[in-house]
């Protein structure tokens, strides 16, 4: 049909063009998107428009890409304090999708998307899967959650409008989802990284050689991994391991994705505007410099989110890829600017950690969290003094409050973590007040 | 006809008990039996010793956490059967054992046996009806100076 096309090219999907836009023409696109979105915001978002009068800002002062810095930034607090509809920009019955994830207080955060959101977030995905080489006539074992988490929707409605064949498995059961990938040939996977690995393992187990396997590529995101774990992957299975990032506070995964050559991640500009400011002064910074990234949705109707502050800390790649498409990449994520950390896909702040102790206990009990690297994984243990008001005499007594704790915590976060009981002043004190969070993941 | 015991929290790690005994050794504070129950995690360390309320103070100061609870302590023949018949007397009573732990005070006479009953009170009756001798802190402190 295309017979006049490279091999590259052929296998290209038509949505995945704008990731070879011209640059000027890209930047006149997120200009006049930019433009739009402003002023649709500022009609529409009360919140918004109140901070804009404030700093005397009208949607006309846009005049040209670096205007964006006159707006104001938008945090994650503010999706918690409008909970659960306020910063929606368009009537109910123009919403046809909500999703959620959880927050510190155990207030959801709800997210919205018109139909044509739903489009986009469908196009964002196809040019993911697209950049990690994937094609009708794939076979993609999603294995993200199915439901209010926006993986594994997002995830599927790509890989349908792609053309590829789904299997909507969802997460857990190992097994099924090794023989699955074995009898329906599955030629791509989705998955957080460290669900992967435990798969490696059970395979292993199951006597399953991954060379007998058709899978050819994972696409691995919802949580931070790094190179050498990437290295463990391809060495074990033979596989093409992908990193894909988003954030459902601006659509869910398909933000940006890494392409075969495997140097950083391509943001999807046409959709998502980035910037790299400094976390403190938030002055902007200079290309392939290090700061916190900023996101504004240049599309998103239902709810758009202007100059969102991810609080991950990336740089932009300035060289060209080598992959031919033209929209800049930004570095693997190596860490956040606050206190946020994420342990096998959830979010995790101390904060929470703290809820759940004081649901036990009546006063706070001194805690750490240890966090260390097993595997290339990020692991967390809680560590809690135990209080004359606790201890009983018995084991089975010190064991019940064990339990108490654990399940306390694994309620507010939606996981399971080490807890252990320490003696009491054990954990170092500075100033009288001890260090929430022991950071032993670079040791 | 209790008797008061001293249980304190312990984390396993390498000389925690060494530690704890140093203490007490240093304020003259003398062990008449101790056992140790553990978990792969932590231990209980529990204590008889001449003055509970002064050992506590010693051992809370220094930042462990202690306990003051109650046992019973049962003084028997050291012979076969001898824990047997206190068992008999409390299952027919209907009453569970949660924890226990034995000495001899002076080697070759009676054994004492201290127990912690998930119904202490009952139990003392079920053992004092069945004739068996309940030693308080201060019977039990008179044979260990005897």
């Amino acid at each position: 049909m295309h017979a006049q096309w490279n091999d590259r090219e052929s296998l290209v999907h038509p949505s995945s063009a704008p990731d070879y836009m011209r640059e000027e023409q890209l930047r006149t696109l997120q200009l006049q998107r930019l433009r739009a979105i402003t002023k649709h915001a500022y009609e529409n978002q009360t919140l918004f428009r109140e901070r804009m009068d404030a700093n005397g800002v009208k949607p006309e002062d846009i005049q040209c890409l670096e205007d964006v810095r006159k707006l104001p930034f938008t945090q994650k607090s503010d999706l918690r304090d409008t909970y659960p509809y306020g910063l929606f920009c368009v009537p109910m019955n123009e919403v046809v999708r909500l999703h959620a994830s959880s927050g510190t207080t155990g207030k959801p955060i709800v997210v919205a998307y018109t139909d044509e959101d739903i489009e986009v977030w469908k196009e964002v995905m196809v040019r993911s899967f697209a950049c990690a080489g994937l094609h009708s006539g794939d076979i993609i074992q999603n294995a993200y959650g199915y439901g209010l988490f926006t993986g594994g929707l997002g995830a599927h409605y790509g890989a349908e409008a792609l053309g590829a064949t789904v299997i909507p498995i969802s997460g857990g059961n190992s097994e099924r989802q090794i023989m699955v990938m074995r009898d329906f040939g599955t030629t791509a996977i989705c998955a957080t990284p460290s669900y992967f690995l435990h798969l490696i393992e059970y395979a292993e187990e199951m006597g399953i050689k991954w060379e007998d396997l058709p899978l050819r590529a994972g696409i691995f995101g919802a949580e931070p991994w790094s190179d050498e774990m990437r290295e463990y992957i391809e060495g074990k299975t033979g596989i093409k391991a992908l990193d894909i990032y988003g954030l459902s506070e601006i659509i869910g995964p398909g933000v940006g994705m890494a392409c075969e050559e495997q140097h950083g991640l391509h943001i999807f500009e046409d959709h998502f505007m980035i910037e790299i400011v400094d976390p403190v002064t938030d002055e902007p910074m200079p290309d392939g410099e290090e700061g916190e990234l900023i996101i504004t949705t240049l599309s998103k109707k239902a709810m758009p989110v202007m100059r969102y502050r991810t609080h991950d800390i990336t740089s932009v790649i300035t060289e060209k890829c080598g992959c031919g498409r033209t929209i800049r990449r930004i570095n693997r994520i190596a860490r956040r600017s606050d206190d946020m950390f994420i342990i096998r896909g959830v979010n995790v702040f101390p904060s929470q950690v703290e809820a759940a102790l004081l649901k036990v206990e009546e006063t706070l009990p001194h805690y750490q969290i240890v966090l260390t690297r097993d595997g290339g994984m990020d692991q967390m243990e809680v560590q809690v003094e135990v209080t004359a008001d606790v201890f009983t005499d018995t084991i089975r007594g010190v064991e019940a409050v064990h339990k108490q704790l654990s399940d306390a915590i694994a309620h507010i976060l939606g996981i399971r973590v080490k807890l252990k009981l320490v003696e009491p002043n054990t954990i170092e004190r500075s100033m009288g007040k001890a260090k929430r969070v022991i950071d032993n993941r670079n040791k | 006809m209790k008797l008061k015991q001293l249980s304190v929290f312990l984390e396993n790690k390498p000389g925690r008990l060494r530690e704890l005994c140093a203490l007490l050794a240093d304020s003259g504070i003398n062990m008449i039996t101790i056992s140790l129950a553990d978990t792969e995690q932590f231990g209980i360390l529990r204590l008889i010793v001449s003055d509970c309320e002064a050992a506590k103070a010693v051992l809370e100061e220094k930042g462990f956490v202690a306990k003051i609870t109650e046992v019973i302590a049962v003084e028997v023949n050291d012979e076969p059967g001898g824990l047997r018949n206190v068992l008999q007397v409390e299952e027919a009573a209907g009453i569970s054992v949660e924890y226990m732990y034995a000495f001899t005070i002076k080697s070759g006479e009676n054994a004492v046996l201290l127990f912690r009953f998930d119904d202490m009170d009952k139990a003392v009756d079920a053992l004092q009806t069945a004739g068996f001798k309940v030693l308080d802190s201060v019977a039990l402190f008179n044979r260990a100076d005897d």
